[in-house]
């Protein structure tokens, strides 16, 4: 379903303001933040998530935070929102967190809902499985 | 409160989305000088970040607003005050209850004054309908809880 215009299938897709990344692979979505995750990078996110979710088939999303060490409640609504989106066809994953946005996931109870690892790699090889 | 401060500031600036990461990161600055753990820094973060959101997304809803964010040291307290002339809050109480929201259609998560409750060592709600809104939290830093 590729048409000519549709970016390589492993190409990484940046927006104008990088602060943010993301990459398809198969039913696979890797979104990569380098700018904190708050109310301001939620609602840059959001639709463009959507949207790749929706067209390219995507069933398992990965969120990467290895790049960022600050996410509020506002980037829990972001997660929650795309967990209800897949949860009956595939998963979420948070990679890389450090311990601040551990501790927000914890509290927030979203650990209960989506799996954590430690990288992508791993998270992408759990997924495989 | 009522005690002098040794340290203050005070900063205005417009209830812009892009404007969140300035307040949060301005307030963790301001905070230095008390030597605070890499978990205090983040607690302070994450509350100023739920206040500001706050004012942008309830208080003004997309309409153009200031904020006042003023800061002070008393001891080893830090006092962070966040002011909007937004809609104010008719019901405050109900408004702190864990998950409530007004906006789930926005994906609000509900948890923004339980992050600052959490977070912080005390929060305080002034707010009323068309009256704006002023939260107003302390934490005392380098004292193990």
């Amino acid at each position: 379903m590729e048409t000519a215009k549709s970016p390589a299938k492993e190409e990484w897709s940046e927006n104008k303001h990088t602060d943010y990344i993301y990459m398809v692979s198969g039913n696979r979505l890797v979104v990569s933040m380098n700018a904190e995750l708050d109310h301001h990078l939620a609602d840059e996110m959001r639709d463009v998530i959507d949207n790749v979710i929706d067209e390219r088939g995507v069933r398992h999303l990965i969120f990467d935070f290895s790049k960022i060490g600050f996410m509020d409640s506002s980037g829990i609504g972001l997660i929650m929102g795309r967990y209800k989106k897949l949860k009956d066809i595939g998963s979420i994953s948070i990679a890389g967190a450090n311990e601040s946005i551990q501790r927000i996931i914890l509290i927030s109870g979203l650990h209960k809902l989506v799996h954590t690892y430690d990288d992508i790699g791993q998270a992408a090889k759990n997924i495989e499985k | 409160m009522k005690n002098k401060a040794d340290n203050s500031m005070e900063i205005i600036f417009d209830a812009k989305s892009e404007n969140e990461s300035f307040a949060r990161v301005v307030a963790a600055a301001f905070c230095t000088r008390l030597d605070p753990t890499v978990e205090e820094i983040a607690d302070i973060k994450t509350a100023v970040s739920e206040a500001v959101t706050n004012s942008i997304v309830h208080g003004y809803d997309g309409r153009e607003g200031q904020i006042l964010m003023r800061c002070s040291i008393v001891d080893r307290d830090v006092i962070i005050e966040i002011e909007d002339e937004g809609v104010g809050i008719e019901n405050v109480e109900r408004a702190m209850e864990p998950l409530y929201t007004t906006k789930p259609e926005q994906e609000r998560s509900g948890m923004g004054f339980s992050f600052m409750e959490a977070f912080m060592d005390e929060l305080k709600v002034t707010s009323g309908k068309n009256s704006g809104t002023t939260v107003t939290m302390k934490k005392r830093i380098g004292v193990e809880n």
